[in-house]
């Protein structure tokens, strides 16, 4: 401890620490290729790279041509745009909050999903296409009831987990409760709670890049902003910063992107949670390193176990939330220890 | 730049903390609020610097009240260092102290690089902390953290300077630094300062006016050698102190006992 109070700074510190992260940014920036390649690749039948290649460039009609178009890559490009959200969404909610635990659902964005996705898949089948705009508006509905249940001469973050902790625990009960009475059809049901990407295709691609797009847009300039959240509600405001704007205006953007993911993939947990602490650790609590990490890493980080779900134990498919668990709690505790 | 509180009234949580409250902080003057733990110290600096806006009656800079000004161009005028700041552990002195300059920049305009540069260049040397600019804050003291906090505020270049209890948990030494870096502020650059202070001693060595509050109102005001009298500890502190004259043939104030009740 003496030895490092006494280290003299070097000039080059700074250059170096700044060169390091723009490094680190250029490696995350290249997962997400590799896993996208990765996942077009891999599958119940392989496809080589340069039949990928030849099919893009709008050559040769390979027989795994529509293979490629139709399944894999809509599939592949929804893992990275959902993995993106989630990351966004938990990377901008721990900010916030001022939580390390903070993360998609404490808004009540799994449960407001989660409840209405399973009532129209269990009680209503027939309206199957409701899906996802239904949990779509139970996500932000939830994410609404929460924040003015929260709301008292402003937000304090604890008020908002707490209340965050007692909405979800009340939807739950609904969830559960919808999963005993249709117990014949709960399979759709669990399979969804756990988040996964099987059958996903350009409508969905469809609905998920605007929101993507968006929230990238709203949040990456305000990096800045967060930085100076990361202070503390008495710094942030003697530095001229709307606290209470910014944090609802920053909470809408975490809710509209973590709502638009988990409405189309179902209640991915983990991405949110664990990815902004892994691109933390490695890059550091800036944000303006630390927003395009999570962005980058959670993208890849969803393709790559996506990839794994559909291969590992094929012809069985796993949900891709099992394996991101499965495989990324390990990793995150290993980088944890290696922090301690 | 004159900051001026006008019949402050503050409840909190239903509770009376200040009770009408009129003051005016002198420009160009360090000016120390002292009083018994409780008396509304922090509660009025923080009132002052616009972080709490829930109160009655006026708090104005040269005129004009604060309620109505944005918020930005507040953090250009007059900067806050509240007590048990903290950053994530990583951030480096240099980057704590660039956080200064927010008030400055603005969504889509582009900063001023050279301004930020140079006021943070300035606050960084008027503070000592050019040779620890890339340190991580977790690996400073509590001096050296402490000046990197003051560091940040001096960056916002404001004129009028608000410190609540800057030397608290700190040893005998670092208080020192830290009261000397605001008296060279203060003479150098004319920057008036208003500081929450415990230590009577302090507020007599480095302070040209001093505020005594006690039960939600000022008890006494005025120049620190005048004011903070073996009396009037005793009255507000209910402590019975010694005086003395130290080498520099300043006064000195030593707290010996409680006073008794029965007293």
């Amino acid at each position: 401890m003496s030895g490092m109070l006494k280290r003299p700074a070097a000039k080059s510190e700074i250059p170096r620490r700044t060169g390091r992260r723009i490094l680190l940014l250029i490696f995350f920036g290249v997962l997400p290729g590799a896993a996208g390649i990765l996942s077009m690749m891999k599958g119940s039948v392989s496809i080589p790279l340069s039949e990928i290649w030849s099919v893009f460039r709008g050559g040769s009609a390979g027989v795994h041509e529509q293979i490629l178009w139709n399944i894999r890559l809509p599939r592949t490009i929804v893992a990275a745009l959902t993995g993106a959200d989630l990351a966004l969404s938990g990377a901008i909610l721990q900010a916030i909050m001022k939580n390390p635990l903070a993360d998609p659902h404490i808004i009540g964005v799994s449960s407001g999903a989660g409840l209405m996705g399973i009532l129209i898949m269990l009680a209503f089948p027939q309206f199957g296409w409701l899906i996802t705009p239904a949990a779509f508006l139970g996500a932000m509905g939830a994410a609404v009831l929460i924040y003015l249940l929260a709301w008292k001469n402003g937000i304090q973050p604890v008020r908002i987990i707490l209340a965050g902790v007692a909405v979800s625990a009340f939807f739950g009960a609904g969830i559960s409760a919808l999963l005993i009475f249709y117990s014949d059809r709960v399979h759709n049901a669990l399979m969804w709670m756990v988040g996964g990407l099987s059958a996903r295709s350009w409508p969905h691609v469809d609905l998920l890049w605007p929101y993507t797009l968006a929230g990238l847009l709203l949040a990456l300039p305000a990096a800045r902003h967060l930085n100076v959240l990361q202070l503390g509600d008495e710094l942030a405001r003697g530095l001229g910063l709307h606290v209470e704007r910014t944090r609802l205006f920053l909470t809408a953007v975490a809710a509209l992107l973590a709502a638009s993911a988990v409405s189309v993939v179902g209640l991915l947990g983990f991405v949110g949670l664990i990815v902004p602490h892994i691109a933390r650790l490695m890059i550091g609590s800036d944000y303006r390193f630390l927003l395009p990490s999570s962005v980058l890493l959670g993208a890849a980080v969803v393709m790559f176990s996506d990839t794994f779900a559909r291969t590992a134990f094929a012809p069985v498919e796993l949900p891709v939330g099992i394996i991101m668990a499965a495989l990324g709690a390990p990793f995150f505790l290993f980088l944890l220890r290696r922090e301690l | 730049m004159i900051l001026s509180v006008d019949s402050l009234c503050v409840h909190i949580g239903g509770r009376e903390i200040l009770h009408n409250l009129s003051l005016t902080f002198p420009e160009g003057r360090r000016t120390a609020v002292i009083g018994p733990n409780g008396a509304g110290k922090s509660t009025l600096l923080r009132s002052a610097a616009g972080l709490c806006t829930e109160y009655d009656g006026r708090i104005a800079l040269n005129g004009q009240d604060i309620r109505c000004m944005d918020r930005q161009q507040l953090a250009r005028l007059l900067a806050i260092l509240p007590q048990g700041a903290a950053a994530p552990a990583d951030t480096t002195v240099r980057e704590l102290v660039d956080y200064g300059r927010f008030p400055y920049r603005h969504w889509f305009r582009r900063a001023d690089g050279k301004a930020d540069r140079e006021a943070v260049e300035w606050a960084l040397s008027v503070t000592h902390l050019e040779s620890l600019q890339n340190r991580q804050v977790q690996t400073l003291s509590g001096g050296e953290r402490q000046r990197a906090f003051l560091a940040m505020a001096l960056a916002q270049k404001p004129k009028i300077l608000l410190l609540d209890e800057p030397t608290t948990y700190l040893d005998i030494a670092h208080q020192l630094e830290v009261m000397q870096i605001v008296t060279d502020i203060n003479k150098n650059y004319h920057m008036t300062i208003i500081m929450v202070l415990h230590d009577i001693n302090h507020a007599l060595q480095y302070s040209d006016e001093v505020a005594v509050l006690k039960d939600k109102r000022i008890w006494a005001q005025g120049r620190p050698g005048e004011v903070l009298t073996a009396d009037l500890l005793a009255d507000v502190f209910r402590v019975q102190a010694d005086v003395f004259t130290n080498r520099l043939g300043a006064k000195v104030l030593c707290p010996v006992a409680l006073v008794h009740p029965a007293h």
